[in-house]
Order: structure tokens, then sequence, then C-alpha cells
């Protein structure tokens, strides 16, 4: 009997993967690719699965080769949406319009990281970005141990060390903007790649100090307390500035704030693919919260999606550094 | 059914058991294998001298150190905690269950260690998490959320059976002569149980001893979930700290490249784990013999 459950099993699935194949082979209007950054990825991701609710014909493929495939891809016209994590670099701009295929770049979101202590620490409600690089960086490994090692006025306690795992976007972009180089990190603290972990950890440890994504503290305010930053720059908010989402959206929390971004390339644009990014554009803002990333404000969506709209190819980041930029103000100058 | 085809129908039977029975030592080779090979790996780039005396474990950081003491310490900490827990109590439970306790009560108490037995370790980890950590912190200032105290106590509580079950069957062993010796010579019930009956069991309690150790080593999820992912060479129970097993689990977790060097320190550590185990359970295996014959 099993045999024979086994036998329509495996006819039933050969039968599948010819279908599939026959469907892949036709040339097929509904299909958009998108590949790119994992860190846009499961934003790109959640909207698809939604936007298919809506559209049954459509077929959405999304890969994560990071952001540096995703524009060797975009390039060379293999897909028609790359996602990325950091603008478009100049050299990636000439492959682009080298081979005839301009772009359109949409930012989608911003990754905000918060630097939390528990709520019963009483004696640091901001740090500046100094401080935070002598904590972090490999240096301090096995040196910096003692919270008055940082700031004279803190007291003479361990400091214990909560932080994003090796292999997670948040490593990489939490130490490019405080230690400066990516992936340069002390490692004598407790990692995990698993927001939650960290949560845990920091809620229960008085003398803990942690990072993490954003959205993760907005979930847990009653927990943890987060730490006003100050990147001595006075220019984008003066002082120490608390991470919140409207700071993040007015760019005066830095410098752990970065837009990520959507290319679109703009000799691919069928009425699917404008479907798509329209959905992008007014439905997202709840889905990108949902996956852990803060939504552009109401206003911003709404200038994006104009210059969509007007089909403005080209780049408004180039550079520019990706730390620190207005994206309201910007999109606006560019509407003039 | 002819002779011939009876004999045949024999024959496929026991080879077909044998198989299986090869199944077991294939599956033991082949992972000692697939251990050794990626750890070789591993050894041509850090010198087993460094692994063993580098008192600092950051494989996959810029800094990147290769000492296994860090991963050690945290492992012999938690064990050494759960052995606190689990031997006195244990003992104290094989003791009465042995040499006071009559029927009815076992009835009722036997079930209960088998229920404690048959508890998910994820279950014990989450127990140690979310209800003895906030427990001890309420009068343990500057316990952190992960730490070695809890995780060590539940852990202690996991092989509480164990120890005990084994720990009985010792003391059952123990031929009823020697306690009608001892009883005959005016010793009271104390006497006869403490003096008497657990020294001569006493191998058999060691072995009971050995195999929870050996547990406690190898158990993963309780301190993967309540002991933290920090590797620190310390023994201090208040603090995050990793064991070897929780290291392997968050790197197997992660996306770390294969190949790499940070992919084959999970195989060393892992044959670090099984060089252990593999010697707690020889030394147990070896006292298990010796407390056979005596009484046979």
């Amino acid at each position: 009997m099993s045999r024979c459950v086994g036998c329509k099993f495996a006819w039933i699935s050969a039968w599948l993967v010819c279908l599939c194949l026959f469907g892949a082979c036709q040339r097929n209007e509904n299909l958009i690719i998108i590949d790119g950054s994992s860190t846009v990825y499961p934003i790109s991701e959640a909207v698809a699965e939604e936007f298919l609710k809506l559209e049954a014909d459509a077929t959405i493929a999304i890969g994560e080769s990071g952001t540096g495939g995703g524009f060797k891809k975009f390039s060379r016209g293999e897909i028609q949406i790359a996602n990325a994590s950091r603008p478009i670099t100049e050299s990636e701009i000439e492959a682009c319009l080298a081979n005839n295929y301009p772009f359109i770049e949409l930012p989608v979101a911003y990754d905000g990281l918060a630097v939390v202590v528990h709520p019963d620490n009483h004696w640091v409600d901001s740090i500046t970005v100094d401080e935070l690089r002598k904590i972090w960086e490999p240096g301090a490994q096995g040196i910096i141990t003692r919270w008055n090692q940082i700031r004279s006025e803190w007291p003479d306690q361990e400091i214990r060390l909560y932080g994003a795992g090796v292999s997670s976007g948040t490593y990489d972009y939490f130490t490019e903007a405080i230690v400066g180089t990516k992936r340069s990190s002390r490692g004598d603290f407790t990692a995990s790649e698993d927001d939650n972990v960290l949560v845990q950890g920091v809620s229960q440890d008085v003398l803990a100090l942690g990072y993490f994504g954003l959205a993760y503290y907005e979930e847990n305010k009653s927990k943890l307390k987060a730490l006003a930053i100050d990147d001595l720059n006075d220019e984008n908010g003066k002082g120490a500035v608390l991470p919140s989402f409207e700071n993040v959206n007015n760019a005066s929390y830095q410098p752990l704030t970065r837009p990520e971004f959507i290319y679109v390339s703009a000799n691919a644009i069928n009425p699917m693919i404008e479907k798509f990014i329209h959905f992008y554009l007014t439905e997202s803002a709840d889905l990108v919260k949902e996956v852990g990333y803060v939504p552009l404000s109401e206003e911003t969506y709404q200038l994006v999606l104009q210059s969509f709209e007007n089909r403005q190819t080209g780049s408004l980041m180039t550079r520019r550094n990706n730390v620190g930029v207005d994206l309201s103000q910007l999109l606006k100058e560019a509407a003039k | 059914m002819s002779l011939k085809q009876r004999m045949f129908k024999e024959r496929f039977v026991e080879v077909l058991l044998l198989l299986c029975a090869a199944v077991s030592i294939v599956t033991t080779l082949g992972i000692i294998f697939v251990l050794l090979k990626d750890s070789i790996g591993f050894f041509s780039k850090v010198s087993l001298w460094e692994f063993l005396t580098d008192t600092q474990w950051t494989p996959l950081f810029e800094d990147a150190h290769f000492g296994i003491l860090p991963l050690l310490s945290g492992t012999f900490l938690i064990t050494v905690i759960a052995i606190l827990i689990a031997l006195p109590l244990g003992m104290s439970i094989a003791i009465y269950l042995s040499e006071y306790a009559d029927r009815k009560v076992k009835k009722i108490i036997k079930p209960f260690l088998e229920i404690l037995s048959s508890i998910p370790t994820v279950v014990f980890g989450y127990f140690a998490l979310v209800f003895v950590t906030p427990l001890l912190q309420s009068f343990i200032p500057g316990l952190a959320g992960f730490n070695s105290l809890s995780s060590g106590i539940v852990m202690g509580i996991m092989i509480l059976p164990m120890v005990a079950s084994l720990s009985e069957d010792a003391l059952n062993a123990v031929p009823n002569s020697l306690r009608e010796g001892s009883y005959a010579l005016g010793s009271s019930q104390v006497q006869t149980a403490f003096k008497v009956v657990v020294p001569a069991a006493s191998s058999g309690i060691t072995v009971s001893l050995i195999l929870a150790i050996s547990r406690a080593i190898g158990e993963t999820m309780i301190v993967a979930i309540a002991a933290g992912q920090q590797p620190r060479l310390t023994l201090n129970p208040l603090v995050p700290i990793e064991t070897i097993t929780a290291y392997i689990v968050q790197v197997s977790k992660g996306d770390v490249p294969q190949d790499s060097l940070g992919y084959q320190t999970i195989f060393a550590a892992g044959l670090t784990l099984f060089v252990l185990t593999f010697l707690l359970n020889s030394i147990s295996f070896y006292f298990n013999k010796k407390f056979r014959a005596q009484y046979q």
C-alpha cells in the first residue's frame, strides 16, 4: 500500500515540476524579478506577499544576492527591480547607462538602530558616538569592561554588552556607522542574530548596554530605556537625539539611521510592475513596521510615488553619505 | 513451506537484523569521521596549543582568538552547579525510596520523577529564563538576565530523576545480608543507610554521577536559551556565559560560509565535546563493570 502512495506522490510531483517548467518557459508579462540586498529583502517579500493576494496572476521572484550582486544583474537587464541597502554607486550607474538600462530610484523605508539600557539604569540618558566607538571598537576587547572607563562619573561596575550577531545586517551597519569600518567590532559580548534574545538580555540586566533594530525597541518600550545619541554635529539636530520614528524621519537621529531603496528599471515598466510599485509605495507602511523597519512619513511616500509617476530617472543620492539624509527635503528639491 | 524456504527465511531475517545493528556502528563512525575531517581543517590553521591555552574565544570577530577555555569554563561552571543541585537531592531521594519508603509512597513519588524526566528540555530552558532568573533576581542584585546560576539550577532539576533512579538501582543491588548484619550489630536505620548501604553502593552511585555529568555537559537547549551567548573565562555564576553546545547552536543558526574557519570552529568545539563525554562514558563503563562483579 505504502508503495502505491509513494508512487502517486512521485507522479504528482513530476507533473507539478513539468507544469512549473512549462509556465517558466512561457514569456510571462506578469513575472516580476527582484534581487539584491538581504536587508531590504524582508520588506519586498512582505509587500510581494500582500500584493499577490490582490493580483493572483502575478508571479514575483525575489533573490537576495546582496546590494552589489543585485545591481550587477540589474545593469545586465536580468532583473526589473533591485533591492538596495545603500544608494547606487557611480560605477554602477555607468554600467546601467552603458547597457541602456536607466533606473528610477525609490526610497522605501528607514533602517534605524536603537542603543538601549535597562530601565533602572539611572546614570546614563545619552551617549556620544565617540563613547560608543570606545565601547565597541575591536581594541576595546577585554579592556573596556566597566562603566566608569567610558565616562568617569558613571559607576565603577561591570558593563555587560549585547549586540547583533556577525551574520546579521544590523552588525554590518552598526559597525560601519559607529566604529567606522564594516564588520569591525570587539568580540566579547552577547551576540545574537535574534533581536528578541537581545531584548530579553538587556531587559533583565541592570548593567547592560545593547543595540538592535528600532522596531524591537518600539515594541518593548516598557522594558527598555533607549539612549539619546549625540553625533557631535549640530547641523542635524542639536545635542543628543532620542530614537523615534519621527526623529528617524526628520533625519535628526544620526548616525544610526539609513534609508533603504528599490531601483526600478525604467524601460521594463509594464502594467503589472506599475501596479506593484504603486502598491509598494502606498500600502507598505504597516508591513515595513511589521518586518522591523521604520516607514517613511506619509508625505515622503507621496513624494516618492510622484517621482515614480514622473519616471524621474537617475539617483539623488550619488556622492552623498548614506548616513544622515533628509529624504523629504531632497525629494522636494528634486521635484522643483 | 519447504525446509529450504524456511531456512532461507531464517537467514534473511538474521541478515536484516545484522544490517540494522550495523547502522549504529556506521553512523557512529560516520559522525566521528565528519568531526575529524573538519577539525583537521581547523587545526591546520590554528595550533592545538593556541586552542587549549588562549583565554579568549572570538573566532568570528576582527580580533579573532581561538581559545576553547572560555567555552570549557562555561560548560564546567554550569555542570558543577547542576551536580551541586542534583547529587544531594538525587541521593536523598534514592536513599529514601530504597531504604525508607513503603510501597504506597513509592507509587506516588516514582511517577512524578518520571514526569520530571519527560519534560522537554526546551521547556526547562524557558522555565529558567522567565521564571527562575527573575525569582533569583529578586534577592540577588546584579544577576544578569542570562546567567549560569539559573540554568545550572534548572539543569540540576532536569538530571535529578536520572541521578535518583540510577542511585536507587545501585542501593537496591546491595544484598540484604549487609543490612541485616548491620542491624544485628545494633546500628540504627540511619547508620545502616549511610554507613553501610551507601558505601557498598558507591561505585553504582559514581556511575550515576558520571552519566549525569555527561548529560549535563552535552545539554544544549537550556543553556542556549538561558545562559547567554558570551564566551568568557569566569567562574562567576551571575554573568552571561556561553557553553560549547550553545556556541555550536549559535553558529549553526547563523549563515557563516561553509569551509570558512568560522564554520570549522564548530567542528573543533564538537570534537572537544565528544572527547569529553566519551571519556566520561568510558569511565562510567569501567565503574559499572567493577560494580557488577562485586556482588555476583
